[in-house]
């Protein structure tokens, strides 16, 4: 039995009148890639920002590792968050940064104890890690999306977090850009033995990355598995993203 | 042709529950305004103030208004001199020209002024840099490495604005009162030190005091509700231009209702 880092139990969340999670429970095990796949619009942003607690839930239950998010205390948060990197879709870099600032913001923000040799170090080679070094002075302004999406995936992984969330990191890419940022997913969960959930439509991504599958849809898990059973799946709704 | 046909029963009752609608946001707003004044004064005494910030602030607030202030304030004094000379001329009085418009300037064209120009530039951009994080989810992004959005974004600017507004106040009475010896020698030929003299002779500290204080409240109202428009905004790239605009609305409004009541307490003293 592996190790659950997460685990997402009959959660449920809305907006308003509009029901988005109507109770979905998943869990996310040690060193596995887990996609979620789902037409937009159906929450998968919403569920993963109720991981790190950006949204609250309105009812069920997450836990990351032995925390419990809805009833943590400021301090466990902290504990979690530092855990826990997240990817944006659109990178959200901080436009008013330089390169080398939005790197140094998590560093210094999570863990003050960090020298200026040090996180220098750390930056260089992150951004070795991403194959960006020339990027360093840089203003995001100045960055392609595909740039951006690299930097944005440094600034994650600069504070070495055990648990990754990519929120639909390949798209509005090119096919070359979305193919090597997925091989960078793949790269950083072999190297740093990192447990990761991707949200993405990429079916080229999907074939890339996953080790396991989950499909929502109107709110709840619709089909759990791996890539060769969803692929040989003759659900109509199924075979509508894989072809 | 039946569905034409109007259904009042329909119309009065979608008008109805429009107003009730309206009533009811009215309420989450005042709500949300109140508990974000309220976190907001939290972090001003309780967190660690982000210097760097603050300063990064007040360059910003300085840089970006400062010419603007110039060009106005120099017109506004001249304009001033310019349109209230006949009638002193009229009364024998010209020698209370320079007088009379450094005190309207200093009690009410510099602060209000000042404080229009900086709705327009400070509380716009203000709105629009914190919708557009809002939008891009930078805020987000902040809030997940352990930073305090309101603590690291919203404090340092309605400090700032809180303070540099009523030193770009004084900046700007000086120089309307610069603009109105230039006034002046359109038609007279008086020395710059004659006409300070003038000018202060009937200008007291009970005339400057209540003017900065008055000012100081206009700054915070800028910040204020440049962060909160911005910071609120919705969800799509259109919200960043409507947290703008509404920004410089909402703030000029209040600019002149602080004002008014500011009068009124002056007033009294
Ligand atoms: N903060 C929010 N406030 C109101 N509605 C939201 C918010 N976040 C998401 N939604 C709504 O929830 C639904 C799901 O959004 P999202 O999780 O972003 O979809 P996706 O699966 O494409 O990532 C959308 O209809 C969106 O409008
Ligand atoms: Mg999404």
């Amino acid at each position: 039995m592996k190790n659950v880092l997460i685990d997402i139990k009959d959660v449920t969340k809305s907006f308003g009148t509009q029901d988005i999670l109507k109770g979905v429970t998943l869990q996310l095990f040690e060193n596995e890639n887990l996609v979620i796949l789902g037409k937009s619009g159906t929450g998968k942003s919403v569920l993963i920002k109720c991981i790190v607690n950006l949204l609250q839930l309105d009812s069920g239950c997450i836990k990351v590792e032995d925390y419990e998010i809805a009833n943590s205390s400021d301090e466990d948060l902290i504990e979690v968050r530092k855990k826990i990197g997240f990817l944006f879709q659109g990178a959200a870099l901080y436009d008013s940064m330089t390169v080398r600032e939005n790197l140094t913001f998590p560093l210094t923000r999570l863990d003050k104890k960090f020298s200026n040799e040090e996180i220098t170090q750390k930056i260089e080679k992150v951004l070795e890690d991403v194959s960006l070094p020339e990027a360093i002075d840089k203003m995001p302004s100045e960055l392609s999306g595909g740039m951006k999406k690299r930097i944005g995936l440094a600034r994650t992984l600069i504070v070495n977090p055990k648990i990754l969330l990519y929120d639909e990191p390949t798209t509005g890419l090119d096919p070359i850009t979305s193919d090597e940022i997925s091989q960078l997913i793949n790269e950083t969960k072999n190297k740093f033995k990192t447990s990761s959930i991707i949200i993405t439509h990429d079916i080229k991504c999907v074939q890339t990355v996953a080790d396991r599958i989950i499909m929502l849809k109107d709110g709840v898990v619709y089909k759990e598995g791996t890539l060769s059973e969803f692929e040989n799946d003759d659900d109509s709704y199924i075979q509508s993203f894989f072809n | 042709m039946s569905y034409l046909k109007p259904n009042n029963s329909f119309i009065t009752n979608s008008f109805m529950n429009d107003i009730k609608q309206k009533f009811i946001d009215f309420f989450i707003d005042v709500a949300n305004v109140m508990y974000y004044l309220k976190s907001v004064m939290k972090n001003i005494f309780h967190s660690s103030f982000e210097k760097s910030e603050f300063l990064k602030q007040c360059y910003q607030i300085g840089n970006k208004s400062v010419g603007l202030i110039s060009i106005t304030g120099i017109i506004i004094g001249l304009v001033l001199t310019i349109q209230s000379r006949p009638p002193l001329v009229e009364f024998g009085a010209v020698a209370m020209l320079p007088g009379m418009v450094a005190i309207s300037i200093i009690r009410e064209m510099g602060p209000v002024i000042t404080a229009l120009i900086c709705a327009g530039k400070i509380g716009s951009s203000m709105g629009a840099e914190l919708g557009s994080m809002r939008v891009t989810e930078q805020i987000d992004a902040m809030e997940v490495s352990n930073t305090n959005p309101i603590n690291f974004l919203i404090v340092p600017r309605v400090i700032a604005a809180t303070v540099m507004i009523p030193i770009l106040t004084l900046y700007a009475d000086v120089i309307g009162i610069f603009g109105s010896w230039l006034g002046v020698n359109i038609k007279d030929d008086v020395s710059f030190t004659l006409f300070m003299h003038q000018a202060f002779d009937s200008v007291e500290f009970i005339d400057l005091l209540p003017a900065l204080i008055k000012s100081f409240f206009f700054g915070a109202v800028i910040g204020l509700v440049g962060c909160y428009k911005g910071f609120n905004a919705g969800r799509g790239t259109e919200s960043v231009g409507v947290a703008a605009n509404s920004a410089v609305v909402t703030a000029s409004l209040l600019l002149i209702i602080v004002d008014l009541i500011a009068v009124q307490i002056t007033d009294l003293l």
